[in-house]
Formats: C-alpha cells, structure tokens, sequence
C-alpha cells in the first residue's frame, strides 16, 4: 500500500521535482552516437584547434598559454567544472571564456578575441576536454551570491513577447515536445558543443542568446552581466552532472 | 569558418594484417556552403562545396566522390577496403574555390 501511495506522488510529482538530466539524454540516438565517438565528434575538430592555438605564441608579449601553463591535460584538470566563479583578480565572476580572454590580453598582451571567434571556442573546448566526466561543482556562495542571486531570478523571470521564463520549459516542462524536438532541463554540460543547427560549435552564451530569440525577448549582449549570471547559476542548478564538453547537441 | 586551420581528421588502422578489411574514417571541416544562405545583410552566400574527393592507399585509388549541395558543413566518411600492402593512405580533396587539401596516414601491413 505504501509502495503504491509513493508510485502515486511519483507520477503526480512536478516535473520540476526530476533529478538533473544531462541534455544529451533528451537528444536522439544519432546525437548520443556522434558524442560518445571522439573521432565522429565534429566538436573535436574544434579541439584541436585550440590544442594548436594553446602552444601559439601570441601577443607583444610573444608567449603560448602553454608557456606559463605547461602542460594542459595537467594544468586545466577540473577546471571547467568549477566554473563560472568568482575571480579575486579581475573583481567579477569569470566564465571559461572571460577567464582565457582576460589571460590573452594580461599576460599574452593580444586583443581580445571577438565572440565565437573559431579559435577561441577551440580553446575553451581543449580546456574543457580536460574536465570531462568530472561532475559540476560552482561555488556560489561569498563574494558570487550576488551574481548567483541574479542569475536565479533572471531564470524565473518571465521575458519576451512570449511571456516566458527559462523555469516554464526547463524545469515545468522538461521531457515533452516543442515543436519536433524534446524540452530538455537546460542543463549546461555539453558547452562548448557542436550544434547541429549552426553547423559550427559554439559557446553556451550563444545558445542562451538563441533562447532569448526562441521567446522573443531582446537578446543580452555576449559577455554581459546577464549572461554570466545565468550560467553560473545554470552550473549550480547542474551540480553533480558530469561536464561532457565538447559535446553534440540538435 | 573562414579560415581553415584544422583541415580535419583521418583515421586509418597503424596495424592491420594482409587481407584483412580495415575502416577508413574522415572528418572534414569545411562549410559546405550551397549557394542558397544569405548573410546577416541579405547578401547570397557563394556556393561553395567540396566537389571532388579521393582517397588512394598505396598509390592506387580506392574511392573517388562527387559530392553535392545535399551534404551538411564539416562532412564525415567512413568506408572499407581490404589492407594490401604496406603504405600511405592519402585523400585529396577540392572545392569550389579551387582550395585543394590533403591527408594522409600510414598503415603498416604485417
């Protein structure tokens, strides 16, 4: 009886109440495929393009990430999973990218690279690959609350000519069909990954920007505060799952 | 993508013994553009795909492809032949734009 009542609240439970999901369980069998074959894996051509750009001597400075940082799969171990945080040098929570970029200009003393620049996103997807598996762990609390705090209300927030907040389909609907494809939880574990609809890969601040257009709000800025704040609370809301990056996603 | 710095993946058994079948595998990256996209400023997007695509082991061709606008951006092959003889597997490949590129890998035939 008892095992009855709680099947009962199971299948009543609000979706909102499922464990994390990675997003890769929401994609076909095709896209599982493609990810789990690290020669298949159209991402993986970004990689090693950040592998040859992490030994590029770049700059005035005339210096390689691999210069002061050796060794990358040594170096960069775990640390995409404990990001976006606070970074005590640049004052603000740094994403993968905004923590690279500030390298590039600091020590390599090289303009910034402009979004989704090809190389860039290569060298966030080599760093990451040395994550991979390895589940998500954000810190959020001390001098990143605020940003934590803003980010989690940015995700309940309703937006758009739609009316809509990130919660309404990731975390209410999470599992049923939009259009021809799955609502997945919004989990950030595949980033950078190779979309199939851009033909290209590219950062997670593109496809929260594509979403901002998906319901019809104005998008924010790459690099904004908005951004940063959503991902870092996306990375605490995915605590636990394991970083896929680079992966394959619709 | 415009520039080309990866010019993609070939993978080609190091081993393998006489007579037996081996899988080649190829991942390219290219935009495969098909002539229909427009720009951000509703300019038309050149076609430009790789049209021609060889692959020879040995000196001696073992596949030839034309390929079309059907194909999406940074295409994938894989496809079999039977190892012979110790030597190089080279694919060549060229687009539209005339930009031509190779790889190559070695197998050694025991």
């Amino acid at each position: 009886m008892i095992r009855l009542a709680v099947s009962l609240l199971l299948l009543v439970a609000p979706a909102w109440a499922q464990a994390p999901r990675s997003g890769l369980d929401y994609q076909g069998e095709d896209i599982r495929r493609l990810q789990a074959d690290d020669f298949a894996n159209p991402a993986m051509l970004w990689v090693e393009r950040g592998a040859a750009a992490w030994k590029r001597k770049l700059g005035a400075a005339d210096k390689s990430c691999a210069d002061c940082h050796g060794d990358a799969e040594k170096s960069m171990r775990g640390l995409a999973a404990r990001l976006p945080a606070w970074d005590a040098r640049l004052g603000r929570v740094s994403t993968l990218e905004s923590r690279i970029n500030a390298c590039i200009v600091r020590e390599q003393r090289a303009p910034e690279p402009p979004p989704e620049a090809a190389d860039a996103i290569g060298l966030q997807a080599y760093i990451a690959l040395q994550s991979r598996g390895m589940p998500l762990r954000v810190e959020v609390d001390g001098a990143a609350r605020a940003m934590f705090e803003r980010g989690r209300a940015l995700y309940g927030t309703r937006i758009g000519q739609m009316n809509l907040a990130c919660a309404h389909c990731h975390d209410q609907h999470a599992g049923k069909t939009l259009l021809v494809e799955q609502l997945s939880q919004g989990q950030p574990t595949a980033w950078p990954a190779y979309r199939m609809e851009w033909q290209a890969a590219g950062t997670l601040e593109r496809r929260l920007r594509a979403c901002f257009l998906g319901v019809r709000a104005e998008m924010p800025a790459y690099r904004s505060d908005e951004l940063t704040a959503l991902q870092l609370y996306l990375a605490w809301r995915a605590k636990g799952l394991a970083l896929e990056a680079p992966g394959v996603r619709r | 993508m415009s520039d080309t710095a990866t010019p993609g993946r070939l993978h080609v058994p190091p081993t393998a013994k006489r007579g037996e079948v081996i899988e080649i595998r190829l991942l390219l990256q290219h935009p495969m553009e098909n002539g229909f996209r427009r720009d951000t400023l509703g300019r038309s997007v050149p076609r430009n795909i790789i049209h021609r695509l060889a692959a020879r082991y040995d000196g001696r061709e073992i596949l030839r492809a034309e390929l079309g606008t059907g194909m999406a951006a940074n295409p994938y092959f894989a496809f079999f032949t039977r190892a012979t003889a110790s030597g190089e597997v080279l694919i060549e490949w060229e687009d539209e734009l005339g930009q031509k590129g190779s790889l190559k890998a070695p197998i050694e035939v025991a």
